[in-house]
């Protein structure tokens, strides 16, 4: 017997919003089912569950507002475990895990979260206009538009400003507007979040950092010509390699792999490869890629889309935000060559990629042009040495050089 | 035709870009200076115009699709090419 508890989904998480229970008592729910669906301030999540179970009984009525920890159901796990092994159907909040990742599925301009799957409402503007009112603290939907068609332009939110700041009541249609130079409510709780946990790395956790040029032409070749034979929606995204070569890597190189929880490092069996993803509107989340090791590099990019899609639209599920074993994070779309990455505790390690691109390249004697990839690890030196990271860094160049073999 | 086409890619667009109002991006300025979108979010547009348009857009190709016109008149003479043989 079981209990399933409310998840911490966000550092700054206290009460979780039960929205519906997907299961009935009685159900029987395998490993990575969805149960239920919880909003927090920052938008809407999955609860998932660990363990194959059956439910026995719902502990909380939907609508009700419910205390991180609290237990929201009962679960009887399912078959016969030998008592040595650990608890069935453990809760995602009994896990030694900080919940650091800070995810906010949709948030608009004026803090509101808005339920996923539920499109946010977008007023018509210029591109000008919505940087300025992210500027400015405005929501877009309360400015009239005076462009074409009723476009909003920069001079309409500029108004909407100096009328909001100038204490004029606003007129019917508009919606209070809060002028602050502080960012709106959500994205707030999300930057505090990050600071938090940023914070706790920096003070906490010995970095050390090193990095390494990997040659991509076996990589790259192996790519085209995979995805020359391969429909549109199966194409696959360096990313996906460079992810496949990380969680690789790492089944060699336990001690990058898991948490330091009240001074002692408990290295991870499996790799969930957390993926920083940056989210429309700013911040970002780093939701895993469960047992990352295991897919094939087509499978790993069908489920990084996923992740991606989910991330930016709603629905992570939450073993996806309190699980992952070591970030990945990849800046290299914006032309970085190298990333020193701060690592997320509890995790211990963190592994950056810059830009794949063409530099000059000497090898046997001779210099060409060939697609380089600029890695980086950030590593906790409470619980390895620049050593074996050099090792792991070796291993995913290793492995990167053999793509077939991914 | 060529209309569809454009209204079909800037669909494409606001779905990858929800926060982006299709009518003001500027038809010869490339689109990644107008609209904030990654490797996965162009990805997903060529998914998205290959299910609409029934075009298939080998990645070698993907070079030519820096702008809107670019990528309307790409497809035009995709479609074209397609319908006559």
């Amino acid at each position: 017997m079981t209990e399933l508890r409310m998840p911490s989904l966000g550092a700054d998480m206290e009460f979780g919003t039960l929205v519906q229970w997907r299961v009935k008592p009685g159900a029987a729910v395998k490993r990575g089912d969805v149960v239920a669906e919880v909003e927090t301030q920052k938008g809407v999540f999955e609860i998932d569950i660990r363990e194959d179970a059956i439910v026995s009984e719902l502990l909380v009525a939907e609508g009700s507002r419910v205390k991180v920890g609290a237990p929201m159901a009962v679960l009887v796990p399912a078959g016969v475990r030998a008592p040595d092994e650990r608890p069935a159907a453990a809760p995602p909040s009994v896990r030694p895990v900080m919940k650091a990742a800070p995810p906010i599925p949709v948030v608009r301009l004026d803090g509101a979260t808005v339920p996923s799957g539920t499109p946010p409402h977008r007023p018509r503007a210029s591109p000008l206009a919505r940087r300025v009112a992210a500027e400015l603290g405005i929501d877009l939907s309360a400015v009239p538009g005076t462009g074409d068609g009723g476009v909003i332009t920069r001079s309409d939110v500029e108004q909407a400003a100096t009328s909001a700041a100038s204490a004029t009541p606003p007129v019917a249609a508009m919606r209070p507007i809060e002028v602050s130079p502080k960012p709106p409510a959500a994205t707030a709780g999300m930057r505090e979040a990050i600071a938090a946990a940023m914070a706790r790395s920096k003070r906490e956790i010995p970095h050390y950092y090193l990095s390494e040029d990997v040659e991509l032409s076996p990589a790259m070749n192996w790519l085209n010509t995979t995805n020359a034979a391969r429909p549109v929606p199966e194409r696959i995204l360096p990313a996906a390699m460079l992810l496949k070569g990380v969680a690789r890597a790492l089944t060699r190189f336990p001690e990058l792999n898991g948490y330091f929880v009240s001074n002692t490092f408990q290295p991870s069996a499996q790799v969930h490869l957390g993926v920083a993803i940056t989210l429309r509107g700013g911040g970002l989340v780093a939701p895993a890629i469960h047992d990352a090791d295991r897919l094939s590099v087509t499978e790993l990019m069908a489920a990084l889309a996923d992740l991606v899609r989910r991330a930016r639209q709603g629905g992570l599920r939450s073993s996806e935000i309190t699980d992952p074993t070591i970030t990945v994070t990849n800046l290299g779309e914006e032309g970085v060559r190298t990333v020193y990455g701060v690592i997320t505790p509890p995790q211990v390690a963190i592994v950056g990629f810059g830009s794949i691109d063409e530099r000059p390249w000497a090898e046997d004697g001779l210099i060409g042009a060939r697609p380089v990839v600029t890695v980086s690890l950030s590593a906790d030196h409470r619980v390895s040495d620049g050593w074996r990271g050099a090792r792991f860094l070796r291993e995913l160049r290793r492995l990167l050089g053999t793509p077939e073999e991914l | 035709m060529s209309h569809d086409i454009r209204s079909a890619v800037l669909a494409a667009i606001a779905r990858i870009a929800p926060e982006v109002d299709p009518a003001t991006l500027k038809g010869d300025e490339r689109l990644r200076q107008q609209v904030d979108i990654d490797s996965m979010d162009f990805l997903n547009m060529v998914i998205d115009l290959h299910r609409e348009l029934g075009v298939d857009i080998p990645e070698s190709d993907y070079g030519k699709l820096a702008t809107v016109d670019d990528i309307v008149n790409y497809l035009n003479e995709r479609v074209r090419s397609a319908s006559s043989t």
